[in-house]
């Protein structure tokens, strides 16, 4: 039988903004089967975005939603799960939203290693407003704010991520659509602050400006460029030139924000 | 029994405050002359169970108190001039998304930096005019450690009953001094929380306004499930750019406040029955302008003071009613004429204002104010 999405989508919520080709539909069924897994209620989910297409995802969603301000997701979230720690809290948005504005905030998030999971949409621009170079815009790529190619060095968002203290960071892409779940299922468990980067295409912005001719193609290079973390492993830096590796690609254990502020409170109580 | 009594802080009292509202949550950054607000939270919230988060930037706290509250927490923050500028963009988030949040913003100088342990009144228009867009403001300005207590209260009181973020603006002297401070029994000052649903969840609208103006807010984790936006939105939350609902939604915004301004508005007169002039003053400048008048009134003059308690809404009707008796106004403030400008406006004319202005980090002293109102009289 077919997976039933509408038991989680809003009834009258779509269609979507999104537009033809993008890739954050994708994520979003990959989100909502994840979700399916993991069987979380939806009284006690909450799903929090910042500004930007990907951020529009919440409102889809039957769930607790929190569509915030630019950049601001995980400062948001972050208020919510520490009023009430018992919620599933994930955040979602895109590569501009979540490390340009919003880096600070995805960066503490991090470095607390509070219980959330924070979905980075990766399709290197920032297409709500039209194609300007975000933080994750390829150097030499064009934007409409940069017509003579982009002079900016990229974020690597799952290198930034480890980098500032995030326990669980796993990277998947637009194409890889089976795998997006499986990924999402583990940060959810994952006890601490998990990063999915989910790199995915914008036609519309930036496809059209870099030369690919089509969503097809755009989507033949993710599959192209993706290596999993298992065979990355028998290659050589020179091999791995242009690709990216996906899969779980860090994962450790460390003491999680909201269980060490119920300490907080054990030792305000006993007056220590 | 005898009621508690304590020498405290103006921060302190904020922060006493806020427990006595009820508040589970503070989120901070710190910031000279705010940080003891932050500090007496982080020890208390948590002996009864509430949160206190240090948030990585003053728009994060800001943030982070609003999610606080969306999930049922009364939620505090604390900043200063800085911060408050820092904080707009949520401020009016706050604003639109009908969220129930007390900031505490104590007034140094700036505009910027500025002199970061000097006292100012310079943020009252900020307060007000800060944030982009129409959005209702609420502004008090206690003029005492104990009044800095009751306004924190009574803060709470007005975010949750009006679902709107409401100021304390104490200036720094106010923050910053000293203080008897009578704590008030429990009960004996009103608190209010916000209005949860009475209908079931599934017939739950964030901003029903079947429900009136101030529809009644449902906690997320509560069993209730709803979306919540910083874009024009419908009663259900939900975004929309239909002309009607987006003009009809943003008067009723602002209306939540401009229909209630007697439920808001604070003021106390002192010597005003026989006055002929009047100062118009607030906060730590009021407590020179009352030992002004009082030594005025010591040389035969018939003076009197307005003093403003809450800032916004303005109490306009009242500044209105006195200057049609009195022959003059003085403001005096420390700041370059912001509650000057307001009383000029609502005087329309009928009286003279005449504003005393220090930015100079020091207080005005009694005697400026008692020159002035020899002059004027």
């Amino acid at each position: 039988m077919a997976f039933d999405y509408d038991k989680y989508i809003r009834p009258g919520k779509l269609p979507h903004i999104w537009c033809p080709g993008c890739g954050h539909g994708i994520v979003m069924k990959g989100l909502i089967r994840a979700i399916d897994t993991l069987g979380l209620e939806k009284n006690n989910t909450a799903i929090v975005s910042g500004i930007g297409c990907a951020s529009r995802l919440p409102g889809y969603l039957d769930f607790c939603t929190l569509h915030t301000a630019h950049g601001r997701a995980a400062a948001f979230a972050t208020g919510v799960k520490m009023a009430r720690p018992e919620m599933n809290v994930i955040c979602v948005g895109g590569d501009g939203d979540g490390t340009a504005i919003g880096g600070n905030h995805f960066i503490h998030a991090c470095r607390r290693n509070i219980n959330m999971t924070y979905i980075v949409m990766n399709n290197n621009i920032y297409g709500m407003t039209g194609g300007q170079f975000s933080p994750c815009t390829p150097t030499g790529a064009k934007a409409s704010t940069t017509p003579y190619g982009n002079p900016d060095p990229a974020f690597d968002v799952a290198k930034l991520a480890i980098g500032a203290g995030a326990t669980f960071v796993a990277r998947g892409t637009a194409y890889h659509a089976t795998q997006i779940d499986k990924l999402i299922v583990e940060a959810v468990q994952h006890k601490g602050f998990s990063v999915v980067e989910i790199l995915d295409d914008c036609p519309t912005t930036y496809g059209r400006r870099n030369k690919f001719k089509s969503v097809i193609e755009m989507m033949n290079r993710l599959k192209d460029i993706a290596v999993p973390v298992k065979a990355a492993e028998k290659m050589t830096p020179e091999q791995l030139q242009g690709k990216i590796i996906t899969g779980v690609l860090f994962k450790e254990e460390r003491p999680e924000y909201t269980a060490e502020y119920a300490k907080v409170i054990e030792r305000a109580k006993g007056g220590k | 029994m005898a009621k508690k009594v304590a020498f405290l802080q103006g921060n302190e009292a904020a922060a006493q405050g806020a427990l006595y509202a009820g508040c589970k949550f503070f989120a901070g950054y710190p910031i000279t002359p705010s940080t003891e607000v932050a500090e007496v939270l982080s020890a208390e919230l948590p002996k009864i169970g509430g949160k206190f988060i240090q948030m990585e930037d003053e728009i994060a706290a800001m943030a982070a108190v609003i999610g606080g509250s969306l999930a049922g927490s009364k939620a505090l923050t604390a900043t200063s001039g800085p911060g408050l500028s820092l904080k707009q963009e949520l401020i009016g988030y706050a604003c639109i998304a009908e969220t129930p949040v007390v900031i505490v913003n104590v007034m140094r100088g700036g505009p910027s930096t500025g002199m970061p342990t000097g006292p100012s009144q310079s943020d009252v228009m900020s307060a007000k005019w800060g944030t982009h867009g129409d959005h209702p403001a609420i502004c008090l300005v206690p003029a005492s450690v104990q009044e800095l207590f009751e306004e924190t209260v009574r803060a709470f009181n007005l975010a949750e009953k009006y679902r709107t973020p409401v100021m304390v603006m104490p200036d720094e002297i106010v923050a910053h001094m000293r203080e008897r401070i009578v704590f008030p029994e429990p009960g004996e000052l009103e608190v209010i929380d916000r209005t949860a649903p009475s209908v079931p969840p599934e017939q739950y609208k964030p901003y029903d306004t079947k429900f009136g103006d101030v529809p009644p807010l449902a906690a997320f984790g509560s069993g209730y499930r709803f979306h919540v936006t910083g874009l024009n939105k419908m009663d259900d939350g939900f975004p929309t750019t239909k002309a009607a609902v987006v003009q009809a939604e943003e008067e009723r915004q602002v209306r939540k406040v401009d229909a209630n301004i007697d439920d808001i508005v604070k003021f106390e007169e002192y010597m005003l029955d026989d006055a002929e002039v009047a100062v118009v003053a607030f906060g730590s400048t009021s407590r020179s302008a009352r030992f002004a008048v009082n030594e005025a009134r010591k040389q035969g003059i018939k003076a009197g003071l307005f003093r403003i308690k809450t800032f916004w809404p303005f109490p306009e009707k009242q500044i209105k009613a006195l200057s049609s008796k009195v022959k003059a106004l003085i403001t005096p403030e420390m700041n370059l004429g912001m509650c000057t400008v307001e009383v000029r406006r609502c005087a329309e004319g009928k009286a003279p204002v005449h504003g005393i202005f220090r930015v100079d980090g020091e207080p005005i002293n009694p005697g400026q104010i008692l020159d002035k109102i020899k002059e004027v009289k």
